[in-house]
């Protein structure tokens, strides 16, 4: 399910996220991604072509950690804050297709906490802040055995499916 | 003493019971968004619902039956932790909804 899956997202919405690791350095910053999966639009074209397995982030939700406890390597998004974004989701005809946080000072990887508290299908953005600067950016999607992550290549273009 | 209460003898009727599948579980689940149970309480519906779609046992439960941390119960708007938790029984219509809450963070292992 989570093999050769791409996520686009405009460069716009790539340097917002980017920004807001930036802003909360050397704190993590969180937010949701809101956009569309590929497969609920092109599984109704059923033309026979074999889709573009990806999905496209259309606009951000930043959030406030609320890990106030350790917010320099943990993030936490309440029960509430998923029902807000779920809410500005629907309003704008979008769902939440996943999530971002920022590595202060650590590279764009999932850790083992990542991976213990991940959802399967939403996809994980992570923006590595070194020093205070904005470096790699990955993104990864739990599988379903929930014992590894699979990378998704991030593909930064226009927006196709708007 | 020593006899039957009659009146605590009941029938286990089960209640008809709604519960929303949050968009990441879903592709476990058919791609339903909610899925209809028969149960007495919001554990009943949880195992209901996951003996219609047994993939979803595992995103829910942790390997000893417990609910995830990150796996938050509602009972129509009533947050389940503030309630009796999965013993907190159901009636007719109620809407149970699965909600996620997320969390992360560096250390990397990679």
């Amino acid at each position: 399910m989570a093999e050769n899956v791409q996520l686009w997202m405009s460069h716009d919405v790539a340097e917002r996220i980017r920004r807001h690791g930036e802003e909360t350095f050397p704190y993590e910053c969180c937010g949701a991604l809101l956009g569309r999966d590929s497969a609920a639009v092109e599984n109704s074209a059923q033309d026979g072509t074999q889709p573009e397995a990806g999905r496209e982030v259309l606009q951000l939700f930043p959030l406030v950690n609320r890990r106030d406890d350790s917010p320099r390597n943990r993030f936490a998004v309440t029960a509430d804050d998923v029902r807000d974004a779920e809410k500005a989701a629907s309003q704008h005809g979008l769902e939440v297709i996943g999530w971002y946080h920022s590595h202060p000072d650590h590279p764009a990887r999932p850790s083992d906490f990542d991976r213990e508290h991940a959802w399967p299908w939403y996809s994980y953005v992570i923006v590595s802040v070194m020093a205070g600067k904005p470096a790699d950016m990955t993104s990864w999607r739990l599988n379903d055995d929930r014992q590894n992550y699979s990378p998704e290549g991030i593909e930064i273009r226009n927006s196709a499916l708007a | 003493m020593g006899r039957h209460d009659m009146t605590t003898i009941t029938t286990e009727k089960k209640m008809a019971v709604k519960v929303i599948i949050p968009t990441p579980l879903r592709v476990y689940a058919e791609k339903k968004d909610s899925a209809e149970v028969s149960a007495q309480t919001v554990g009943e519906a949880l195992g209901g619902l996951t003996s219609q779609f047994g993939e979803l046992r595992k995103h829910l439960f942790t390997d000893d039956g417990k609910l995830r941390s990150f796996v938050n119960v509602y009972l129509n708007d009533e947050d389940i932790r503030y309630m009796a938790k999965e013993a907190t029984p159901v009636k007719d219509g109620d809407v149970v909804s699965i909600v996620p809450s997320i969390a992360g963070g560096n250390h990397c292992s990679l």
